[in-house]
């Protein structure tokens, strides 16, 4: 079912933990649905010079968490807001169809977590981010 | 190498040698039509003469011509369901009860007669996965034509009280259909004495090959045809018979239903071996009543972690289970199953499955045991959801 690359990533995931003085931290997902991603990082003349992740869900969310990560770190702020789970999923070399949404909540933790950055700086995320998805089945999740 | 476990009989078993060695020459000399009348059809008609008595004996059938061959437990399912609801309706009765935690080949059969205008009631399993005989009786209307509940749940392994069920609709005059898929070899079945109209049953599930099953028909029960064409099974199913595929499956059921109590005494022990062994860790729970479940089924639930990375790491030290995640059922809601007795979503996203069989040992069960309690440690120290209800814990 998933790649030599996937399996990898699942069961020798890169940066996993919390940095304790993270410049930023961005949470999405829900456990309603099964998977909540949150990323850390920490931010140095506007380049993300450390990442860790922390991922409760599938093979997929577990996968595209560790490699999102090893793609932002030591890149700039606008790289990293760059990454689609497109690339994500492209780099892992590809995930089943039906994966595809557990993929999304890494973009999207990304991204969260620089909104936060921004934040603590005082500057106001939202037109610099862009709209944040919580969750990975366009609002479906959480609904009763 | 790691050891390899294969604990997951819920899902499918291993053809048995002897089942093999049973079906082979069905395959090879004996590749007839068993409608035709030269000699190596006929041998295959024989055949399958012979497995129809052997399965009407395992089941406590009266005759032989109360079963039907199909391709397995889903077809058994559609065509004891529909048929049946389609001569009921006739006579104006449109009203099916069964319960909310039935195999799909069930439910989603329920789903396709209500759009057709019947009307579906789907009883309560309680947090232990259990049917109460006394809301079946009070969901019976004037109009109740039929009444189908499984004998054992797939999922969670829980026993439902078959023979109370079938008693008070025989009174009642209600047709009574069970799917005895997961309960074959597992529990002791006698249709007669448990007044059981029709029953499914499948032969992969009780070490025979996959596309085969059986629905036991009551002489007297009139069901429509599910699938029309030739004159197979006396003009009830269509279809050159699979004639390997159903001696495989006379030759299972012997052997399932030999011995069912002593097998089911070590069964029992691998299963509470497991279950104890589980439960140690911290925030599990067991799913469905302690005792009333089949022999080799258990069902636990690890808070904080999500079922198909659990299932992912077990594979990865050679161990085979299931799970009922959101992530493992392929849609976006864990089990129905799982949801039907009351599991919060994100518990039930944490569900295993461990289905045991008479091949499985003491090691396979300790050696899961060694290796469960490190997967769900590194799982859970990765989980930010583990993390939250660890600090709820601690009233942060
Ligand atoms: C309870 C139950 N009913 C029906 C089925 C379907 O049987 P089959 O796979 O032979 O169609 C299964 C097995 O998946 C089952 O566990
Ligand atoms: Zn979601």
């Amino acid at each position: 079912m998933y790649t030599e690359l996937v399996m990898d990533h699942f069961t020798n995931p890169r940066n996993v933990g919390e940095i304790a003085d993270a410049d930023g931290i961005g949470e999405v997902g829900n456990a309603k649905c099964g998977d909540i991603m949150k990323m850390y990082i920490k931010v140095e003349n506007n380049v993300i010079t450390d990442v860790k992740f922390k991922t409760y869900g599938c093979g997929s969310a577990i996968a595209t968490s560790s490699i999102a990560t090893e793609m932002i770190k030591g890149h700039t702020i606008e790289e990293a807001l760059q990454l689609s789970n497109k690339a994500v999923v492209e780099a892992l070399g590809g995930l089943p169809a039906h994966k595809i949404h557990c993929s999304v909540l890494a973009e999207q933790s990304i991204k969260a977590a620089i909104a936060d950055y921004y934040t603590r700086q005082g500057i106001d995320p939202t037109l610099i981010v862009g709209e944040i998805h919580e969750c990975c089945h366009d609002g479906e999740c959480g609904k009763e | 190498m790691h050891r390899f476990v294969y604990a997951d009989n819920s899902a499918t078993t291993k053809l048995s040698k002897n089942v093999l060695d049973a079906m082979l020459p069905h395959l090879t000399e004996n590749y007839g039509n068993p409608s035709s009348l030269y000699s190596i059809g006929q041998n295959a008609h024989a055949a399958i003469d012979e497995a129809r008595r052997i399965v009407a004996n395992a089941l406590g059938a009266n005759k032989e011509n109360e079963i039907y061959f199909t391709s397995g437990g889903s077809e058994a399912d559609n065509w004891a369901i529909k048929g049946a609801a389609r001569i009921l309706a006739k006579k104006g009765k449109k009203h099916i009860i069964s319960s909310k935690f039935e195999h799909h080949a069930v439910l989603h059969t329920l789903n396709a007669l209500e759009k057709e205008g019947f009307e579906i009631t789907l009883l309560d399993v309680h947090e232990d996965g259990l049917v109460r005989l006394e809301e079946l009786k009070n969901a019976v209307r004037e109009d109740t034509g039929l009444v189908t509940i499984m004998f054992a749940n797939n999922e969670i392994g829980t026993i439902q009280p078959i023979a109370e069920i079938g008693a008070f609709c025989r009174e009642k005059g209600i047709i009574f259909h069970t799917d005895a898929v997961q309960a074959i070899g597992n529990v002791e079945i006698n249709v007669v004495d448990m007044n059981i109209d029709m029953l499914s049953l499948s032969a992969h599930k009780i070490h025979g090959p996959k596309g085969v099953g059986a629905l036991y028909c009551r002489n007297g029960i009139r069901i429509e045809n599910l699938i029309d064409g030739g004159a197979q099974e006396r003009n009830k199913r269509a279809g050159t018979e699979n004639t390997a595929g159903i001696v495989g499956l006379s030759v299972a059921i012997t052997d399932a239903v030999q011995n069912i109590a002593a097998r089911n005494e070590k069964k029992k022990m691998l299963r509470d071996r497991f279950i104890d062994g589980a439960l140690k860790i911290e925030c599990s729970r067991l799913n469905g009543d302690r005792e009333k479940r089949l022999s080799a089924s258990a069902n636990v639930c690890f808070e904080g972690i999500e079922g198909e990375s659990l299932l992912l790491w077990l594979d990865n030290k050679g161990i085979c289970a299931s799970s009922g995640s959101a992530c493992t059922s392929g849609s976006l809601d864990p089990s129905h199953v799982l949801l039907a007795i009351g599991l919060p979503h994100e518990i039930a996203h944490g569900s295993l499955r461990i289905s045991f069989s008479d091949e499985n040992t003491v090691e396979d069960v300790d050696y899961i045991l060694e290796v469960l309690p490190e997967i769900i440690y590194k799982l859970r120290a990765m989980s930010p959801l583990w993390e939250r209800i660890k600090k709820e814990e601690k009233g942060e």
